[in-house]
């Protein structure tokens, strides 16, 4: 059956933002190239921003690569960033310039935020982080993921929408609520 | 929604277009698993993704020797436009002319579109549905079932075995 189940949790090896014990934890599985990932990125940032303490963001890579062709680069590109303690910058960096994903846009992304560069290169090159990005595709399609972005909720495939940035951060405070995160609701509520 | 046939029976066989001036018979893939994706439309959005989705996962199921078969009743010079765009390297079948008769033979059909559900099947290397799975037609069903259907026909369990004989009961 289609059962929509995260596999593996999350664990160590997971790129997480926020704090370990929130009531919710969200996981995307996303493309760098991808224009509806495009669109969900300001929304998981605002969901961040309002849900505080309360959410544990964590995103695996889901190249869908025959349909953008910088995905899978892109995605390792994060993982060599991550490598040397700057993931997220990187995520960032990559979702804010979606249309400048060749090589050489990488490399000045990885100026940007002041990684080493040659060693960015170097891996990238020898593709050290390709089996990483490969493994994160292959647990999005044991977990149901079926497009990019699929987004889990406490481990469970979420089948709503997440267009509408309001009825999405309601949808997760429900979910810290019934997760037992009964706590007031953060300053901009 | 239809009901499609169940684990347990013998997948009919067929003989559709692979191409605009090549055929495929199901039963030339005896041997190894089959796959079988019926969608309802080239070029529909969902159907994309769950084509881009498959697409994406070929070498995944080349590792338990599986082949992949989309089928929907598009002509066989759409489907070619459609795989040429979206730069998929599997087989799409045209269930074409007579319109939907496999579709029909695997319960797949839906009278009132004229299309194809968005149905999953896979075989075993026997030619015996070892899962099937209808999806509401505008949902993409994801591949997580029919990993674990390849698992299970990988690694037999005594618990698989006995579930697929008691479904095949009549």
């Amino acid at each position: 059956m289609t059962g929509g189940r995260l596999t593996p949790p999350v664990g160590a090896n997971d790129h997480m933002a926020g704090s370990a014990d929130a009531p919710v934890t969200l996981v995307e599985y996303g493309d760098y190239e991808c224009p509806y990932c495009g669109m969900a990125y300001p929304i998981v940032k605002a969901a961040q921003r309002k849900l505080t303490s309360q959410l544990r963001f964590v995103f695996r890579n889901f190249p869908l690569a025959e349909s953008h062709p910088h995905a899978r680069r892109a995605a390792q590109a994060a993982e060599a960033a991550a490598a040397q303690g700057k993931f997220w910058l990187m995520h960032d960096m990559l979702f804010e310039h979606q249309d400048a994903l060749e090589d050489a846009d990488l490399v000045r992304y990885a100026d940007a935020i002041r990684l080493d560069v040659a060693r960015f290169a170097r891996e990238l090159e020898a593709g050290l982080y390709a089996k990483r990005v490969r493994d994160d595709f292959r647990s999005g399609a044991r977990s149901g993921a079926n497009g990019t972005p699929t987004f889990f909720v406490n481990g469970d495939r979420w089948d709503g929408a997440w267009a509408d940035e309001e009825l999405f951060i309601d949808a997760l405070r429900d979910a810290a609520r019934s997760a037992g995160g009964g706590v007031p609701s953060t300053a901009d509520a | 929604m239809n009901r499609i046939l169940a684990p347990g029976t013998l997948a009919p066989d067929f003989t559709l277009n692979a191409t605009p001036d090549q055929t495929l018979r199901l039963g030339e893939l005896r041997g190894r698993p089959v796959i079988l994706a019926f969608y309802p439309a080239d070029w529909s959005p969902v159907c994309g993704d769950q084509m881009a989705l498959y697409n994406e996962m070929l070498e995944d199921f080349r590792e338990y020797g599986a082949e992949l078969l989309g089928i929907s009743v598009d002509g066989a010079w759409c489907h070619a436009a459609f795989a040429r765009d979206r730069r998929l390297h599997f087989t799409l079948l045209s269930d074409f002319e007579p319109k939907g008769a496999v579709s029909r033979l695997y319960g797949a059909y839906r009278e009132e579109d004229g299309t194809s559900e968005r149905a999953l099947f896979v075989t075993d290397a026997d030619g015996v549905i070892r899962w099937s799975y209808c999806s509401p037609v505008g949902v993409n069903p994801g591949a997580d079932g029919i990993l674990n259907a390849l698992d299970s026909i990988a690694h037999p369990s005594e618990r698989v075995r006995h579930s697929v004989r008691a479904e095949a009961r009549p």
